[in-house]
C-alpha cells in the first residue's frame, strides 16, 4: 500500500516527521539528526538564529532542500507573534511561520486566543500559518476561519515526553478539522508518535526527546520509522479494539440462557 | 515546600544526600535546556552611587574614582563587547538618580540596540513608568537583587540612600513586570544573612511573581560575597558544598528558570555548576567602569574581583567541550510597547 503524500498549503512531502531544533548539543547533531530522519520540515526559533556567526548561525546546519518554519518563540501575545513573523520574513527566513505565543514560563501552555488573532493577521498577509495550540475543538475551528495552513495540537506539556496526555481532545480536531493535524509536543518516544499517526494525526513533530538523547541522529530515525509504521497502521483500518475478558455477569445472556430444557 | 523541609535539604551535608540532588538537578537541567547556556557581557556604565551598602565595592562612603561614560565612551565599549561575539549585554550602574537618570539609561538602551538583541539593566529600581520608557527604549530585562530578605540584616548593611527601604525595593520586580518587561532576574548575596532563610524567601517572592505575573521568563542569581579591594565583608561563609545544593534545589523548584553564575566564581566551580543547573552566564567580564577600552588595568575600581578571567572565545571552547551549546543570540528586538 502506498500513501499519498502530506501536503500544506499545497507542498507535497514524503516525510510526516518534523524536526524541531532547540536543545541540541551541538549543532552537527542537528545536521545528522535531519540527514537520518529525512525530515522535510524543521522548526527554528527566530530568537536563536545568529545571521551574523556563520559558525553559530543555525541556518547553516539545515540541509537546502529543507523547508524551514520559522517559530515564533518568545510571543507573549498576538502583536509580539505578528511582529516576530514578519522580522523572520525580512530576514529571509521564508513565509512559514509556526504560530507560537506563550504567556506562561511555568507550564508554557499556549495561549490559544492570541494565536487565533495572530494566524488572522498573518494569513490576511500571505504567511503560511501553522499553529501552535492546546486542543481544543473550538480555537481550532477559528483557525480554519483564519486561514490556517494545518493545526498542531499538543500532546502532552511542551518538553515533558510524557507522550499522548491529550489524545480523546486531538482525536476530536482529526475527525472535525479538515486541516492537517500535527501532534506537536511532548512526544517522547517513537511509540507514543506511531500511536499519534494510528488515530490519524497526519504528522508529527518531536523535538526535546531527539535533541537530548544519547544519539540524536539515531532516535530521529526511530521516530521517523515509527511514523511511518504508525500511519500505516492508520491507513490499513485498524481493527476495533474488543476486550477479549468475559464480562462476570452478561447482560444479554438471558436472551439464550431461559430456552426450556427439554 | 515549607521553611523546614528547604532547611532539612540545605543542612543535610551528607555526601550521598548532596550528590542525589545534585543527579536529578542535572538530569531535569538537561531535560529543560538541553545543553544551552546563554551568554551575556556586562557592562558599567557608572559608579556613582547614592547608597550605603556595606558589602559593595561602589558604595558612596569609599573614596574611589568615580566615573560615568560619556555616550562615545560606552559606545566603544559596547563596540568591544560585541566583537567579542556576544549579543546579549546587562548593563550595570551604581545606585544613583541624580548621575543616571532614565534620560541617561534610555539613550544608553538605544545606544545599546545598535549592537545587541538581549538589553538588559541592573540599576536603581525605578517607577513603572520609567521602566515603561525604557521598555520601549529596547530595554528587555531587569535584574534586581534584594540581597537578603531578612529585614534586620537588612537595615544593617543598608545604611543610607533609597535602597535602605526594603518595601520599594521588594517592589520593583512587580513595577518592571507591569511595565512589561520579558525577563525579570532576582537575587540574595550569598554571606549576608543566613543562607537558608534567604533562600526560602526568595522562592517565596519568586512564586508570588510567577502568579501575578506569569508571562514573564525569571532568572536568579546567587552571588556570593567576595573580597573588593576596600572590604568589610560576609557575616556567614556559604561553602561550595552549600552553594551546590543551592542551585541544585533551585532548578528541582522552577524547572524552567534561568540560573545564572557570575564570574565571582573559580572557573572548575562554574564548570562543574553548569552540569547542575547553571543556564546563564557572563562571559569576557570586567566589572570595573570602563574597564574594557578605557582604563589601564591598573586604573580599575571594580565593583567586586572577577575569579574567571578567561576570554569569551576561551569559555565557548570550554562549553562546546563539555557538550554544551553556548547560546549568543536568545531574543530579536521587536519594537516594544506601542
Amino acid at each position: 500500500m502506498t500513501d499519498t503524500p502530506l501536503v500544506i498549503a499545497g507542498k507535497s512531502f514524503s516525510s510526516r516527521f518534523l524536526l524541531g531544533t532547540g536543545k541540541f548539543k551541538n549543532k552537527k547533531d542537528l545536521t545528522d539528526s535531519i540527514v537520518s530522519s529525512k525530515s522535510e520540515i524543521v522548526t527554528v526559533a527566530l530568537r536563536r538564529i545568529d545571521l551574523e556567526r556563520h559558525e553559530e548561525n543555525i541556518l547553516e546546519y539545515i540541509p537546502a532542500h529543507v523547508t524551514l518554519l520559522t517559530n515564533t518563540s518568545g510571543a507573549r501575545n498576538a502583536r509580539e507573534a505578528v511582529r516576530i513573523a514578519r522580522l523572520a520574513k525580512a530576514s529571509g527566513c521564508g513565509n512559514w511561520v509556526k504560530i507560537e505565543v506563550i504567556n506562561d514560563s511555568k507550564y508554557l501552555l499556549p495561549d490559544n486566543q492570541e494565536t487565533i488573532k495572530a494566524a488572522e493577521i498573518l494569513s490576511a498577509e500571505g504567511f503560511v500559518v501553522l499553529p501552535y495550540i492546546s486542543p481544543d475543538l473550538y480555537a481550532a475551528r477559528a483557525l480554519v476561519k483564519a486561514g490556517a495552513a494545518a493545526v498542531m495540537p499538543l500532546g502532552s506539556f511542551i518538553g515533558s515526553n510524557q507522550g499522548l496526555k491529550t489524545k480523546e481532545f486531538i482525536r476530536v480536531l482529526i475527525n472535525e478539522i479538515d486541516l492537517p493535524i500535527i501532534v506537536d509536543a511532548g512526544i517522547g518516544t517513537p511509540s507514543q508518535a506511531a500511536q499519534a499517526m494510528e488515530i490519524g494525526a497526519e504528522a508529527v513533530l518531536a523535538n526535546t526527546a531527539v535533541a537530548t538523547a544519547q544519539n540524536p541522529a539515531v532516535l530521529a530515525r526511530a521516530f521517523a520509522l515509527a511514523i511511518e509504521a504508525g500511519r500505516l497502521g492508520f491507513l490499513s483500518g485498524l481493527p476495533l479494539q474488543l476486550s477479549l475478558s468475559q464480562a462476570s455477569s452478561p447482560l444479554t445472556g438471558f436472551l439464550y440462557n431461559d430456552i426450556p430444557a427439554n | 515546600m515549607t521553611f523546614q523541609q528547604i532547611k532539612n535539604i540545605l543542612n543535610d551535608n551528607t555526601p550521598q544526600s548532596v550528590e542525589d540532588l545534585a543527579q536529578e538537578a542535572a538530569k531535569l537541567s538537561r531535560r529543560q535546556f538541553g545543553g544551552a547556556i546563554s551568554l551575556y557581557g556586562p557592562l558599567y556604565l557608572s559608579n556613582f552611587c547614592s547608597s550605603h551598602c556595606t558589602y559593595c565595592g561602589f558604595n558612596s562612603h569609599h573614596k574611589i574614582e568615580r566615573i560615568k561614560l560619556a555616550p562615545h565612551q560606552y559606545r566603544n565599549e559596547m563596540q568591544f563587547i560585541h566583537a567579542q561575539g556576544l549579543r546579549n549585554i546587562l548593563m550595570l550602574t551604581g545606585e544613583s538618580y541624580k548621575h543616571t537618570p532614565v534620560s541617561y539609561l534610555k539613550e544608553a538602551a538605544l545606544i545599546a540596540s545598535e549592537y545587541f538583541q538581549g538589553i538588559a539593566l541592573e540599576a536603581h529600581p525605578m517607577e513603572t513608568f520609567e521602566y515603561k520608557e525604557l521598555f520601549t527604549a529596547g530595554v528587555d530585562g531587569i535584574a534586581v537583587y534584594q540581597e537578603t530578605y531578612d529585614r534586620a540584616r537588612y537595615a544593617q548593611v543598608h545604611l543610607s540612600g533609597r535602597k535602605k527601604d526594603y518595601d520599594f525595593r521588594y517592589a520593583t520586580a512587580y513595577r518592571a513586570a507591569e511595565a512589561g518587561m520579558r525577563h525579570i532576574s532576582l537575587g540574595i548575596l550569598l554571606g549576608l544573612s543566613d543562607p537558608v532563610y534567604d533562600t526560602f524567601a526568595l522562592y517565596q517572592h519568586l512564586r508570588e511573581l510567577e502568579k501575578s505575573f506569569p508571562g514573564v521568563e525569571y532568572s536568579v542569581s546567587f552571588p556570593r560575597l567576595r573580597t573588593v579591594k576596600t572590604a568589610s565583608l560576609a557575616s556567614c561563609d556559604v561553602n561550595d558544598v552549600q552553594f551546590v545544593k543551592i542551585i541544585a534545589l533551585t532548578r528541582l523548584l522552577f524547572p524552567r528558570m534561568g540560573i545564572n553564575l557570575s564570574t565571582r566564581e573559580e572557573p572548575k566551580l562554574r564548570d562543574h555548576l553548569l552540569e547542575i543547573g547553571i543556564t546563564r552566564m557572563s562571559a569576557g567580564s570586567n566589572t570595573s567602569v570602563g574597564g574594557y577600552t578605557l582604563l589601564e588595568k591598573k586604573a580599575q575600581d571594580p565593583q567586586f574581583d572577577t575569579k574567571d578571567g578567561r576570554s569569551v572565545d576561551e569559555i565557548v571552547k570550554s562549553l562546546k567541550s563539555r557538550n554544551f551549546d553556548p547560546v549568543f543570540t536568545d531574543w530579536r528586538h521587536i519594537e516594544n510597547g506601542l
